[in-house]
């Protein structure tokens, strides 16, 4: 039986951040983007995040993660951007085809252009106990709590001290959640000064040079045992939730099958499709923005969706060379800003190393 | 146990939880109508979504965005349904699959 196969100029795959500013970008050159996401609601992850975003007026500084969402959604309404939720894009195929689960069935898209902007995945790591309810990444927890108004627990063990950590962590107290602690095996926090200080400002304990050793229980957490790195000590949290905010992994799985090809940058997430400045894949046709490009924050995937976009449309013939360079060139400054703190050096070496071949 | 967030310093109301009933494994559990089925479970306690095939063991929702099938139950008789991307409706049967074998987990 074949399926049913429609042509289009560009689809996005993915409606977080780094996609719907790929379509918004897209329609500023005349393309028409369809933009594909397997959720009930665009914006991504935005639409969990409760805190204020720093950055700049292009990023939506001073405003919740969630309102931003919304108006990017509605930006996206007013340009006339289809965006078909609840819609799996399952396959991208060597010949460029996607396939996609949606409302209207299964179905084949022949896009012109496709812009995987699919995310992130939370990572994991095994320890005894790992498979206990209970047990759960940060962000299911912040899920949980910000989208369906439930606490993955009482008392809470947060296990990685990043900013995804330490702004879940505060989360959880805006809850009424109790945190027993924030459990981080390095030095020092990766994350931005100003979320750990609010951390400790409540009370709440942060243990650097500490690693989680188990989880115990029995139809779930009930403990969890924790050791000092250097000290050997083991201490014993009386818990019923344990988070774990241990970083994100780019979703690179629809570009590997595309045949794009894939990189290594542990500083960026791990595997992802190798991309040029300009967020194009190895393969013609194929861009790559976002956290599926390397985990950066939602600023960086806002402004990687436009520089895809605008790489596209010069290819499509949409935008000549010399508005394509003076858009690119604007992006890529206000990306240099973005990635120029000290909390960023690690960022700067890999893409420099990406950029390198 | 209720694990419900009523207001939210943020969010504020986010209402009661009595909207609908689902029954689980039989017995009834209200549930805030549009929920995921794993948020209105994990509400009133209910960690274990299923239990393994192997060793029998308590599994619960992990990721919260239909990833990992953690929470993967047997709903209105369709077996395998993510629980925690499919909403609640009222009069769901919802089962827990697999049968508990395991002791207490201890260190």
């Amino acid at each position: 039986m074949a399926l049913p196969a429609y042509e289009c100029p560009m689809v996005v795959v993915g409606a977080g951040p780094a996609g719907l500013c790929a379509a918004l970008e897209a329609a500023e050159a005349g393309i028409r983007a369809l933009v594909m996401d397997e959720n009930e609601r665009g914006g991504g992850q935005l639409y969990k995040q409760i805190h204020r975003f720093f950055g700049s007026r292009h990023h939506g500084a001073g405003k919740r993660g969630f309102e931003i969402a919304a108006e990017m959604v509605e930006g996206c309404e007013r340009a006339g951007v289809e965006i078909r939720l609840s819609s799996a894009v399952l396959g991208c195929f060597p010949g460029g085809e996607l396939l996609v689960d949606g409302p209207e069935g299964v179905y084949l898209l022949r896009p012109q252009a496709t812009v995987l902007a699919t995310g992130a995945a939370e990572r994991c790591f095994p320890f005894a106990g790992w498979t206990l309810p209970g047990v759960m990444g940060a962000g299911a927890a912040q899920t949980l709590l910000n989208v369906h108004g439930v606490l993955p627990g009482k008392r809470v063990l947060m296990v990685g001290a990043g900013n995804v950590g330490l702004i879940v962590a505060y989360q959880l107290l805006q809850a009424g959640a109790e945190v027993a602690g924030v459990v981080e095996a390095e030095r020092g926090s990766r994350g931005y000064e100003v979320h750990l200080q609010r951390v400790r400002r409540e009370g709440v304990p942060v243990y650097f040079r500490h690693r989680l050793l188990a989880a115990e229980g029995d139809e779930g957490v009930e403990a969890a045992l924790v050791e000092s790195v250097d000290e050997g000590r083991v201490r014993r949290f009386r818990v019923d939730a344990l988070c774990l905010a241990v970083g994100l992994v780019p979703q690179a799985e629809l570009a590997a099958m595309r045949g794009c090809r894939i990189a290594y940058a542990d500083e960026l997430g791990g595997f992802l499709p190798w991309h040029d400045r300009e967020m194009r894949t190895s393969v013609p046709g194929v861009y790559v923005a976002g956290d599926a490009a390397g985990v950066e924050e939602a600023s960086v995937a806002m402004d990687e969706g436009r520089l895809a976009a605008v790489a596209a449309a010069e290819d499509l013939g949409a935008l000549d060379g010399a508005r394509a360079a003076a858009k690119r060139k604007e992006l890529l400054a206000r990306l240099e800003g973005l990635r120029g703190g000290p909390t960023a050096s690690h960022i700067r070496r890999a893409r420099a190393r990406l950029n390198a071949g | 146990m209720d694990l419900r967030v009523r207001r939210h310093p943020v969010l504020g109301d986010m209402g009661g939880g009595d909207e609908v009933t689902i029954f689980v494994d039989g017995r009834p559990l209200p549930a805030r109508a549009g929920e995921p089925i794993a948020a209105a479970l994990y509400a009133a306690g209910i960690r274990a979504t299923r239990y393994s095939r192997g060793k029998g063991e308590a599994r619960g929702p992990f990721c919260m965005v239909g990833r990992c099938t953690e929470c993967a139950m047997t709903v209105d008789g369709i077996e395998n349904v993510r629980t925690c991307v499919t909403p609640v409706r009222d009069g769901m049967r919802v089962d827990t699959p697999g049968v508990r074998r395991h002791g207490p987990a201890r260190v």
